[in-house]
């Protein structure tokens, strides 16, 4: 009973997640982007969190700090710093107008469904049913990258990806190896750092964040 | 070193790793000497010298002793090197061991003007080079041999273009890395036939492996195409005109006469001993492309204006002809007469050996007098016999030796093999009967068109007047450089005077491949390959009457018919003025030969103004294989990959969809 109660919770968490990605994709501001994101993450360490109880995992214990520190504390933090720094923060409008772009969403979150429902079924784990979803934040995450012009927003969305896969991980199988998240956590912390220099860089050649000067660096 | 040599005495497997690790120690360590160009001058190279003489004393041994193996710590884990050294490889482990040592001793001196960095660079790719030619020959399993290839093509891509400041060198270098790369990949494919799906890739395998015949001469076609893109077989040869004359002397001089010979090898270890079956129309197939490769090198060499050009020309005439016994060999082997076969393959293993020190010789030779002038176009030269009598003399040697005359060792080779042409009759396929003797006669048309190649470079070089007042301050090559000649000349001399030594010290070898010996019916005087009846040779003699009859030329004119000096100006045998610019030119030399072969050339000719007081004339004759094949090639590679590049938006967010779309496609797939 109380395993129910948990999966419950669990999946109340999922849809959280998905609905996050939907405000992600339509929302225009740089700064609230960034809360989102926070929110995700916190959402995901949540639910980490609540797998971790519930199935006495206890490298998810790890998985759901390292989650909470990096995702709902540091990189926020970091991103706003860097917003203020370079002073970007203006609605933006997206490559593709953001009914267009939900309803797109919509089709790969029901894509997404489909693809995961003969997974799922063979998964054993409590949170199966959550496949799809996980599946569907990676894909809306891959469309923000697709439809926004500016280079934190793509990096924002680059995260939300890593997000989905986490919880793809831990919905199917309770989690990668500790080692191989930490890894991941590592390679998240370093491609921020990465690509936050080429932020300044890029503002410093072009004045400005948006991507589409840097078509000029096609040859010929 | 000592310490990877196990207690003694050890295998000759063991000794020629030993100095492959040596001749790496050496490369190394010529990089913390670049502070001192002196010592890399003086002592790198020498060592690198004695290495090469310990590689040809070790096949030396290897010769007589029986196959010996080592299994190498190194290489990925489950996938050691294993090394096997047998008669074939002793054999062109001897091969490279003494042609190496001769250019060794050369570039000790030749590089002493060289800038410290660059030449400590040089050493190090030098010696690579070295040890992974050494290495291809004592690989005993597929995945050995192509790392060692690679090391080969790497380090002799890095030497190619050594003046890597000049546009053309680089373009050069990129055409030999091109070449050689599809050859690599033609071989890899080659040993992926070969070892036919058992997970196992030692030579020991493939031996044992029963290939089908369809996938025999699969196996065999890519073998040819692979060791024929190195060996620059046409129309693979397009590289060795362009990368030769880029690469310094010495490298050329290794590269000619050593690295080609190591395809060469591979074709042999190939055909006569990993596949178990040999099918008669393959050796038809070498047959052909070796004398169309000799037929197109030696004309091509013909009409050349840069020496260095020239000899590379030269240098595909050869690989040819070895070709050409290699796929005559096949022919006799494939048809039962295994003692023919062993009389073609002597003479391919003796002319692979005459190669490496002639066109070794020659090429260091060329060497000397860019040295001493800085030119390498013919035009521009002249009489520098007067300045440089040593290097003169020397290559005179090479190039009487490559002409193919008595009683060097051009001949001995050369004749072999037209004997062997002769006893085609016995042949039981009526076809091959009727073909062989134009074949034949091709072999013989290109040795007289390489004799009439020398009398061009040597007599437009080095006889006459110089054609440039600079060549007036021209200067002998420096002592190690004439030690290096002396070396490879001197064997020139004695492969060509005990033909009949060397062809009992080849015994082993033609034995392993054939299964028979070539039966040398007469003394160590007298060669006689079928029978002292049908045909012989002796060298030895033969030099002492050009000897004795040179000499009572010149005693009898200097003594008998006028001793005394004479002057004479009036008329002056009707040539009272002439200069240098009334001597038959290297353009003018050659031009029968392109008036005859214009088909196969593509001319451009810029001839001067009548009326211009500085009459200045200008020819190429360019390949025109370039153009009919590369050309095209070239130019679909160009158009696809203009295509491909239409993806390349400069837009992030198509990259995106990029993945994006792969990704869902992918998706839908494994559903």
């Amino acid at each position: 009973m109380t395993l129910t109660y948990h999966l419950q919770i669990v999946n109340l968490l999922a849809a959280l997640l998905l609905l996050i990605s939907f405000a992600m994709l339509s929302q225009r501001r740089i700064a609230g982007l960034i809360t989102l994101f926070a929110w995700q993450g916190a959402a995901l360490a949540a639910s980490t969190l609540l797998v971790a109880w519930s199935t006495g995992q206890h490298h998810l214990y790890y998985s759901a700090a390292i989650t909470l520190v990096l995702k709902v504390i540091a990189m926020p933090w970091y991103f706003f710093h860097i917003v203020r720094k370079l002073d970007v923060d203006r609605d933006v409008e997206p490559m593709i107008n953001i009914p267009t772009t939900m309803l797109i969403g919509i089709v790969l979150v029901i894509f997404a469904f489909n693809l995961a429902l003969p997974i799922s079924e063979l998964s054993g784990t409590v949170m199966r049913s959550t496949l799809g979803i996980a599946l569907a934040t990676v894909l809306l995450a891959f469309l923000m990258m697709i439809t926004r012009r500016k280079a934190i927003p793509q990096v924002i969305g680059f995260l939300a990806m890593e997000n989905g896969l986490f919880f793809a991980a831990t919905s199917t199988s309770y989690g990668m190896p500790l080692v191989v998240e930490l890894g991941v956590a590592l390679d998240v912390m370093v491609a921020v750092f990465v690509l936050s220099i080429f932020f300044f860089q890029i503002r410093e050649t072009f004045d400005s964040l948006d991507l589409k000067h840097m078509e000029k660096l096609k040859e010929k | 070193m000592i310490a990877t040599l196990p207690v003694l005495p050890p295998d000759p497997v063991q000794w020629a790793w030993g100095l492959v690790l040596f001749w790496l120690a050496l490369g190394f360590s010529a990089l913390p000497l670049q502070r001192s160009p002196r010592a890399l001058g003086r002592l790198v190279f020498p060592a690198g010298a004695l290495g090469a003489l310990g590689i040809a004393g070790v096949g030396m041994a290897g010769m007589v002793l029986p196959a010996s193996t080592a299994i190498l710590p190194i290489g990925l884990p489950d996938l050691p090197f294993h090394l096997r050294l047998d008669a074939l490889s002793a054999f062109f482990m001897v091969l490279l061991g003494g042609a190496a040592f001769g250019v060794s001793v050369y570039a000790s001196g030749y590089f002493r003007s060289m800038a410290p960095g660059p030449l400590a660079l040089l050493a190090l790719w030098y010696h690579l080079f070295l040890a992974g030619m050494v290495t291809v020959l004592l690989a005993d399993d597929a995945y050995a041999f192509m790392v060692a290839w690679e090391v080969m093509a790497l380090s002799s891509y890095f030497l190619v273009t050594t003046d890597h400041k000049i546009p053309a060198i680089r373009s050069a270098g990129f055409l030999y890395l091109l070449i050689a790369h599809v050859g690599a990949v033609a071989l890899l494919l080659a040993f992926g036939v070969l070892h036919g799906g058992h997970g196992d890739y030692t030579f020991d395998a493939m031996r044992l492996a029963q290939t089908p015949p369809f996938w025999a001469s699969v196996a065999f076609l890519l073998a040819l195409f692979g060791f024929g893109a190195k060996a620059g077989l046409v129309p693979m040869h397009v590289w060795l005109p362009e990368a030769h004359p880029a690469a310094p002397s010495p490298v050329s001089a290794l590269m000619s006469g050593v690295m080609l010979k190591t395809a060469i090898y591979g074709l042999l270890r190939v055909s006569f001993d990993l596949l178990d079956v040999q099918v008669a129309w393959w050796g038809t197939l070498a047959l052909a492309l070796g004398l169309v490769t000799a037929l197109y090198g030696v004309i091509f060499a013909a009409v050349q204006s840069d020496m260095k050009r020239l000899l590379a020309w030269s240098s595909i005439e050869n690989i040819g002809i070895i070709v050409a016994a290699f796929g005559l060999t096949l022919i006799f082997a494939t048809d039962g007469k295994g003692a023919l076969a062993a009389l073609t393959l002597t003479a391919l293993l003796y002319h692979a050996l005459n190669h490496a020190f002639f066109k070794g010789l020659l090429f260091i030779g060329t060497g000397s007098v860019l040295h001493a002038t800085g030119v390498r176009h013919m035009g521009h030269l002249g009489g520098l016999m007067r300045f440089m009598p040593w290097t003169a003399w020397l290559v005179l040697i090479g190039a009487l030796a490559i002409a193919g005359l008595p009683p060097l060792n051009g001949f001995v080779s050369e004749w072999l093999l037209l004997q062997a042409f002769l006893l085609t009759p016995g042949l039981t396929q009526p076809y091959l009967n009727m073909v062989i003797p134009v074949a034949a006669a091709t072999v013989a048309l290109a040795a007289a068109l390489a004799a009439y190649v020398m009398v061009k470079f040597f007599g437009v070089v080095f006889l006459g007047q110089p054609r440039d007042p600079a060549l007036l301050e021209a200067h002998e090559a420096g002592w190690p450089e004439r030690l290096g000649m002396l070396w490879l000349a001197a064997g020139c001399v004695l492969l060509g005077l005990f033909p009949a030594l060397v062809i009992g010290w080849l015994a082993p070898v033609v034995q392993l491949l054939t299964g028979e010996t070539l039966v040398n019916d007469a003394s160590w005087l007298l060669l006689a390959p079928v029978s002292s009846e049908r045909a012989s040779y002796a060298p030895l003699i033969f030099f002492a009457v050009v000897l004795t009859v040179l000499l009572l030329t010149i005693l009898w004119v200097r003594r008998v018919y006028h001793g005394r000096v004479r002057r004479s100006a009036p008329w002056d045998c009707g040539y009272p003025e002439q200069d240098a610019r009334m001597q038959d030119s290297a353009e003018g030399f050659g031009q029968p030969i392109r008036q005859i072969f214009e088909v196969f050339m593509k001319v451009e000719r810029e001839t001067p103004d009548p009326f211009s007081r500085t009459p200045r004339y200008r020819g190429a004759s360019l390949d025109k294989l370039w153009f009919l094949l590369y050309e095209p090639i070239a130019r679909v590679a160009g158009w696809l990959s203009d295509q491909a590049a239409r993806l390349q938006h400069g837009r992030i967010q198509w990259y995106l969809i990029y993945s994006f779309a792969t990704l869902i496609v992918l998706l839908v797939f494994t559903r």
